[in-house]
């Protein structure tokens, strides 16, 4: 039943039930807790990871369907995206910072398909990512600052 | 009064203490004090240490829980602005449960004078008074009290940190004090030569702090500033710890089934349930059941397949049935008539209106459900929970599994969300309780969102009876019923703040609470009882504005500027930010409502649109006075996140009962304000009010009246009821 996952760039084995949600793989089995459950259904984005560079909410992908390379909040530093984190913490957009990991990641797969996201952009690709602290002015910010500034690199 | 006092004066004093390699500061409390929570690491230092200062370097403890609001970096600003020290070299650790860490300006709040009123020597008096939280042990982060809370008492804590540092070093180079200045975690001699902190911190244990005078705030360099918040990094890694993020060996995965009733258990069948995949244990918890397994995941499939009989709710089954309850109060005596001045009756003359409001429950959907973690070892037990009260939650662990508070190891992670659900214990109990059945085996338990939303302690429906009188453009009487279901601390029929205590010149007003009795768990919301006053007010009086056949924020205004002149100035400002009298087209209108709550007067226009059929919010202006702006970023942060939250729960927010059961489960239908509808936003802090606020909280109040005024100005459509969805195309 063992299934290998390659995760942020490191091979993972997951021994889980196939219906088991890769939500649950990452937070209980591999201790990857920075994506977080909130909901379970798809509705307000917490658990948003990238599978094949495509933003999914990890809550719906059951550990036997996962078919491609993942990256979590954990991984993102690592790659172009590591611009959006900076810019989250120039616009100090976190409060309780629980939705942040998934909004992050929405985020990113955002930046990669639409490098100049216009505010009707952000609000398409972001409007399924709930925040109950209401930092979404400051995420809008901090989403075109770090397209400025990946666009001077 | 005189024993209070002279316990209060000795709580300000700052004392030292060795601890292991180095120093603590931090306030001493009176004689017969609670026990040193730091005692077991630290030896017998017999203080409540703010400040530790070690070979590891310096760490500050924040006696208040993070959920989001900042605390962490505004505590850590007030002792690094004394105590000059460089804002990267800070590490803040959430100190243990303790009853000396209490909390003084909440209890302060429970005094019956009007904040907006308050003298200084009202103010000294709230403070004396305000000690005696300590005499009941409570250590709450609430009420919107943190800044207030600390904003003494931190900053003692760093000068005396600083002149013990500075009178060590003095010893060791043989030199005057006068001659030593510190910076950057550092002692220095007039030859430029540095000693750190950290070197000095033995020497500086065997040394009493000297008597310390705070520095002008026009020498600061943190506080008034907007900091980097301390939590930010690791809130953008994933690597920020919340309650279902402890990583411990051994764990297990637990979730539970309460009651959606809120009433007992009758019995449960778990024979389909046992032999699920992963399953481990199911465990009786006497009003419920938990399931614990190998993934979190197959422990809620496995708690849905356990069929459960519930005995019937105590309640009324359907929201219809208890809406009834609250007619009945208001067609009753008052339990609390909290002011009166004047006397409705004698009033002659004018134009009389009436209305009625109500507002549903309430869940708090905050984005983390309720978790927990914990492990049972050796009659000890250790638990991880965000929780608001750490020592009625560590009390109720150890009465829960037959245990002395003492053997209770509490530990506070970041909290996702609280908005005044994780002031209760019951989640934090069933951990203790699960860990307790399973020794050495560390528990983390993660409600699904169905159950967070079934078992809240929802924000009290209420509904108001208002009639008042116009004459000559402005308001000369108002008379409130208000029924709901007041909470234990203020007592029935006293949940009237946010109608008592607001400083609007009104000659005859009155206001009454009716006590609404319902067995329906309730709870802390943010902002509690201002969350729904302040719209029955501040829509009542936009009416009154149309009856005078005023403009509604000049009708407020002259209100405000003859009993508050900081309030007054809010108007002004936010008038002037929105640009409040210019015309208008016919597809935009604007609306305003005031609020004064949690030591800090609030003033918003909402402006809404009409586009093709559909209203959109497009912009809030906020104008608020906190007395000191702490931290501008913050502040600016916390009103714009309480302003969303008023205006969610305008928006959507309604708790509806069927079968006695809650009808809401998830956000498909618990919806909140997102991206694509999420208002534009203007805030300006003033700092007129002679004494800090609150910000946690102010600005919620006012969101749902100044767009529903808004609303009206649009569409002559009075908005009475919330919430807004089902009677406007939005």
């Amino acid at each position: 039943m063992s299934k290998a996952l390659r995760i942020n760039g490191t091979t993972h084995e997951a021994d889980l039930p196939d219906d088991v949600p890769l939500l649950w793989v990452l937070r209980d089995a591999l201790g990857l807790t920075g994506t977080k459950y909130g909901c379970g259904v798809a509705a307000c984005g917490a658990c948003t990871v990238h599978i094949g560079g495509i933003a999914m909410r990890s809550c719906q992908v059951t550990l036997g369907d996962v078919d491609g390379e993942i990256t979590t909040i954990e991984g993102l530093a690592n790659t172009d995206m590591a611009v959006l984190q900076q810019s989250w913490i120039d616009h100090q957009v976190a409060q309780c910072g629980y939705c942040q990991s998934g909004q992050l990641m929405q985020a990113a797969s955002l930046l990669a398909e639409n490098p100049n996201p216009t505010d009707a952009d952000i609000d398409a690709a972001m409007n399924g990512n709930l925040c109950r602290c209401g930092t979404y002015p400051r995420i809008r910010q901090a989403i075109h600052a770090a397209a400025e500034k990946a666009k001077q690199v | 009064m005189g024993r209070i006092k002279t316990i209060a004066r000795r709580s300000f004093l700052i004392g030292s203490a060795a601890v292991v390699g180095g120093v603590a500061f931090g306030a001493y409390k009176f004689r017969q004090s609670p026990e040193n929570p730091l005692l077991d690491s630290y030896g017998s230092a017999a203080l409540n240490p703010f400040v530790i200062i070690d070979q590891n370097g310096v760490t500050l403890i924040a006696p208040k829980a993070e959920m989001g609001q900042g605390v962490h970096t505004t505590w850590a600003a007030l002792i690094a602005e004394e105590l000059d020290l460089d804002w990267q070299d800070i590490n803040v650790l959430h100190g243990p449960p303790a009853k000396a860490y209490y909390n003084s300006a909440l209890m302060g709040m429970a005094l019956p004078f009007q904040d907006y009123e308050m003298t200084d020597f009202k103010k000294s008096i709230q403070e004396v008074v305000g000690d005696t939280a300590k005499l009941i042990g409570l250590q709450l982060t609430g009420g919107s009290t943190s800044a207030k809370d600390g904003f003494d008492r931190m900053r003692l804590a760093g000068a005396s940190a600083r002149e013990t540092l500075k009178l060590a070093a003095a010893q060791r180079l043989g030199l005057p004090i006068d001659q030593l200045s510190t910076e950057a975690g550092h002692v220095i001699a007039p030859d430029g030569s540095k000693l750190s902190y950290t070197s000095l911190a033995v020497a500086a244990a065997e040394i009493d702090p000297p008597k310390v005078t705070l520095r002008d705030p026009s020498t600061w360099r943190y506080l008034g500033r907007t900091m980097p918040r301390i939590d930010m990094v690791e809130k953008v890694t994933g690597s920020a710890e919340y309650g279902a993020d402890i990583a411990l060996e051994g764990l297990r995965f637990a979730t539970v089934k309460m009651s959606p009733k809120h009433a007992g258990m009758i019995s449960f069948d778990a024979s389909l349930a046992k032999d699920m995949p992963g399953v481990e244990k199911i465990l009786d918890l006497g009003d419920g059941i938990a399931v614990v397994a190998t993934n979190t995941w197959l422990a809620m499939q496995a708690a849905e397949a356990v069929d459960v009989r519930w005995e019937a709710a105590s309640y009324p089954p359907t929201s219809d049935g208890m809406q009834k309850a609250f007619t009945a109060a208001l067609s009753r005596e008052p339990e609390a008539v909290e002011l009166k001045d004047g006397d409705f009756n004698e009033v002659r003359g004018g134009t009389q209106i009436e209305a009625e409001y109500s507002v549903p429950w309430l869940a708090h959907a905050s984005m983390e459900p309720m978790t927990a973690t914990a492990v049972f070892d050796n009659g000890k037990l250790t638990v991880w929970a965000g929780n608001q009260a750490p020592i009625s939650a560590q009390k109720a662990c150890a009465e829960a599994v037959g245990i002395e508070p003492a053997n209770v190891t509490f530990n506070i992670p970041y909290i996702g969300g609280s908005f005044g659900r994780r002031g209760n214990t019951d989640f934090t109990v069933q951990v203790a309780k699960i860990a307790a059945a399973m020794p050495g085996t560390p528990i983390r338990l993660v409600w699904s969102r169905e159950e967070d939303m079934r078992r809240d302690y929802y924000r009290t429906a209420a509904t108001a009876r208002f009639k008042g009188v116009v004459d000559k453009g402005t308001a000369v009487a108002i008379d409130g019923n208000i029924a709901a279901v007041s909470s234990e601390v203020v007592g029935p029929g006293k949940h009237l703040p946010g109608v008592q205590d607001q400083p609007y010149d009104i000659p005859n007003y009155r206001m009454a609470g009716h006590a609404v009795d319902l067995a329906v768990p309730t709870g802390y919301w943010r902002a509690v009882e201002h969350s729904f006053n302040c719209f029955f007010l501040e829509s009542f009086i936009d009416e009154m504005a149309i009856a005078a056949a005023r403009d509604p924020l000049a009708f407020r205004l002259d209100m405000l500027a003859k009993q508050h002149a900081p309030s007054a100035k809010l108007l002004e400002t936010v008038a002037e930010m929105s640009n409040w009298g210019a015309a208008h087209g016919g597809n935009s209108a604007k609306g305003v409502a005031f609020s004064y709550s949690f030591g800090t007067p609030v003033a918003m226009v909402c402006e809404v649109v009409d586009q093709g059929g559909v209203i959109n919010l497009s912009k809030m202006w906020i104008a608020c006075d906190v007395g000191t702006a702490l931290d501008p970023g913050n502040i600016d942060a916390q009103m714009v996140g309480g302003t969303l939250y008023g205006l969610s729960a305008a928006l959507y927010g309604e708790v509806t009962f069927y079968d006695g059961e809650v009808e809401q489960t998830n956000f498909p239908d618990y919806d909140a304000i997102r991206m694509a509808n999420c208002p534009e936003f203007e805030v300006k802090i003033l700092e007129n009010n002679p004494y800090i606020g609150g910000v946690g909280e102010a600005s919620t109040p006012p969101a749902a009246p100044a767009l529903t005024n808004a609303l009206f100005a649009l569409t002559g459509q009075r908005a009475r009821k919330l919430p807004l969805y089902t009677q406007f195309n939005l």
